[in-house]
């Protein structure tokens, strides 16, 4: 018997609006004039806060904040694409999306003040709180879309994650869970070329990180992730095909993280500033701009008014989240289990009187 | 009423709630066609088909993380992990999402899920099949961690572990799986999760133990009795949360104690007795507690397990040690 060929795979790339902001317009999502503003508007919020959130850390009015400056078109593209229906799983660096779902930004300062409150996701939506230890969220969205397909409700769930996640065993184990089943399951990875300081070279030896996807027998695609339109279009096709039955998919959108990992975080000691400057170039909103501003959608006034605006609704959230009641310590106990144990009742009853001890020599 | 097992008895208990509850599902290696390595789900892939019985990947962190996420969207899973000594693999899913999520989400999300773990030693098995490490579990806040001990309380406790709104951690122990018959009720019947229950009562000593350590403790309380000195013995059933009242009221009025466990000696919930016996009845105790301990030494392999394993004979030279302090 020669040898065959069995299996072959071959990794598509996609761009719709390039650097200059032109756009292919057989490729173009079919989103009107007021659907492509508002993907601008949600891009320039998630800009605004991320910039504020940065310096209210260094005002040490925020603890630690994980920037995600320059990533912005990977998170408003990606989440646009969802139904309210639809399940997202944030990992931690995706605000720009939680925002289009609609979570109140008031919520990520407070996670981010080290408020619990801040992933008390509000009923209506159906978001998982932000994770932050890498990868673990993958197979618990992959959990929540066969429990959908078991229960026979046509949505799909979207998982995010960084390119960091790829090397982790929850990575593998949920993604091959995901394909067994045929998970309703679209996978967001936002490959921003840095975990911490560690480069995508020592994640993988993979020449992109779409062709795993392959491995686990469903459709992987990189795409340019600083182009809203790639990725709002990439990921519409892949919750649609997920909704319908069709499985899961895998969307690695090429990005970098122009900022640092945290705001503890110094990236100047282990990359270049030239390649930081490289990838500016390659703003996200500065292209969407560009587009507008062609087909005559984009003026100064509006400009004016889009910034205005997010500046308004940023500063209200700030202004919110610090007028905010402070959290109940007794909450420490009260979520424990649903059903506080007796054990736990006497340590916080304990606490409790301690504290008004603590209180009277105040 | 029939005569049952372990095994069967959990089967029965599974088999009934999924009947009763459609949103009860199996999910584990080897559940569905083999009915699991220890036939505990023998029977329930042809009852309920392979959406409810399914057969996962070799995927410890994924069984519990999948499980886990279809709790959250209003499922009730029960997840097998083959042998205690796999588990450490899904032990992030379950520190970090299954016992957090309903604190750190402040109530919008909690976790209604069980994790099956048959556990311990004395079954001849090999390397990684024999441990008991239920502390991990206890340690872990937001996690309920039940062992049953025999195959009456195995249905009861594993009925509540299925309806509880909380992540139960269900420890199995091996070593009673098949080795003890006894009669099981075909109707439903609860046993309250965090209720110790007193076996036998005494009073000259407390013994508390719990999952596969309860036969050797009869043991020795049976040749105790012999010579004149009557144990009291405490099943636990529930290791977190712990049923303190129990044991100290129990400890109040015999004044001596012994806890007995399979696990390690360091960190062990009878350690945490101890602690607690001193907190709450340190002036009612005429001996100091006595512990009856695996070592702090790895689980061996077969050969040596008898020398690990605690037995009636060091259960009865505690208890001596703290009848005649």
């Amino acid at each position: 018997m020669p040898k065959q060929l069995i299996e072959t795979f071959s990794v598509e790339w996609l761009q719709i609006l390039d650097e200059d902001g032109n756009c292919d317009e057989e490729l173009r999502p079919s989103l009107d004039n007021e659907q492509v503003k508002k993907l601008y508007e949600w891009m320039v919020l998630a800009r605004t806060f991320d910039e504020k959130a940065f310096k209210l850390q260094r005002e040490g009015r925020l603890g630690t904040y994980a920037s995600i400056l320059g990533q912005e078109a990977a998170q408003v593209g990606s989440a646009y694409a969802l139904r309210p229906t639809d399940w997202m799983f944030p990992a931690f660096r995706e605000p720009g999306a939680s925002f289009v779902r609609g979570l109140p930004m008031r919520m990520i300062f407070q996670y981010w003040a080290g408020d619990e409150r801040g992933s008390q996701i509000p009923e209506e939506l159906n978001d998982y709180p932000i994770t932050i230890p890498v990868a673990t969220q993958i197979p618990i969205a992959v959990g929540a879309a066969l429990a959908a397909k078991f229960k026979g409700d046509a949505i799909a769930v979207m998982a995010y994650m960084g390119d960091g996640a790829t090397s982790k065993g929850d990575f593998h184990e949920g993604l091959n869970f995901a394909g067994v089943f045929a998970a309703p399951v679209v996978f967001v990875c936002q490959n921003n070329q840095w975990a911490i300081s560690v480069p995508l070279k020592r994640q993988t030896a993979s020449r992109t990180l779409a062709q795993k996807a392959f491995a686990y027998g469903f459709p992987g695609v990189q795409v340019d992730g600083n182009d809203v339109f790639a990725v709002y279009r990439a990921t519409s096709e892949a919750l649609m095909r997920a909704r319908a039955g069709g499985g899961p998919s895998f969307i690695e959108c090429l990005t970098y993280r122009l900022g640092d990992h945290t705001t503890a975080d110094d990236a100047s000691r282990y990359r270049s500033p030239e390649q930081v400057e490289q990838w500016k170039k390659k703003d996200p909103i500065d292209r969407l701009r560009k587009y507008l501003e062609k087909g005559g959608l984009w003026n100064k006034a509006y400009d004016q008014a889009v910034s205005s605006q997010a500046k308004e609704k940023v500063e209200s959230a700030v202004h919110e989240e610090e007028s905010f009641p402070p959290p109940d310590p007794l909450d420490m106990f009260r979520f424990t289990y649903q059903d506080l144990p007796a054990d736990l009742r006497e340590q916080m009853e304990g606490f409790v009187n301690a504290n008004g001890r603590r209180d009277q020599r105040e | 009423m029939a005569k049952l097992t372990v095994v069967e008895a959990i089967n029965l208990a599974l088999r009934q709630e999924m009947e009763k509850d459609p949103r009860v599902l199996i999910l584990g290696e080897d559940v569905g066609k083999n009915g699991g390595v220890f036939r505990v789900t023998q029977g329930l892939l042809d009852i309920f088909g392979e959406a409810r019985v399914m057969d996962t990947p070799l995927s410890e962190s994924a069984i519990a993380g999948v499980a886990i996420g279809m709790a959250i969207y209003g499922l009730r899973p029960i997840a097998e992990i083959q042998f205690e000594g796999f588990v450490y693999a899904a032990m992030e899913q379950l520190a970090n999402h299954a016992g957090r999520i309903r604190t750190r989400s402040r109530g919008r999300y909690h976790c209604p899920l069980v994790v099956r773990l048959p556990y311990g030693g004395g079954i001849r098995a090999p390397e990684h099949h024999s441990d008991s490490n239920e502390t991990y579990f206890v340690h872990t806040p937001g996690i309920k961690v039940v062992v049953p001990s025999s195959p009456y309380e195995a249905k009861g406790l594993l009925i509540s572990a299925i309806r509880d709104p909380d992540p139960v951690i269900f420890m199995e122990p091996k070593k009673v799986y098949r080795s003890l018959r006894e009669e099981v009720p075909e109707e439903e019947y609860i046993i309250p999760l965090g209720e110790a229950r007193i076996v036998q009562e005494g009073t000259d000593v407390t013994l508390i133990t719990w999952g596969a350590m309860l036969q050797p403790t009869l043991q020795a309380a049976a040749l105790m009795e012999q010579n004149g000195t009557r144990a009291e013995i405490i099943d636990l059933r529930t290791l977190s949360p712990l049923d303190t009242e129990t044991i100290i009221a129990s400890v109040k009025k015999n004044h001596r104690a012994v806890v007995v466990q399979e696990a390690p000696a360091t960190c062990g919930v009878g350690a945490e007795i101890v602690a607690r016996i001193n907190e709450k009845a340190l002036v009612y105790l005429e001996a100091p507690v006595q512990r009856v301990t695996g070592f702090d030494t790895i689980m061996p392999l077969p050969k040596l397990e008898k020398y690990y394993l605690p037995d009636a004979g060091r259960v009865i030279e505690a208890a001596n040690r703290a009848v005649n302090f």
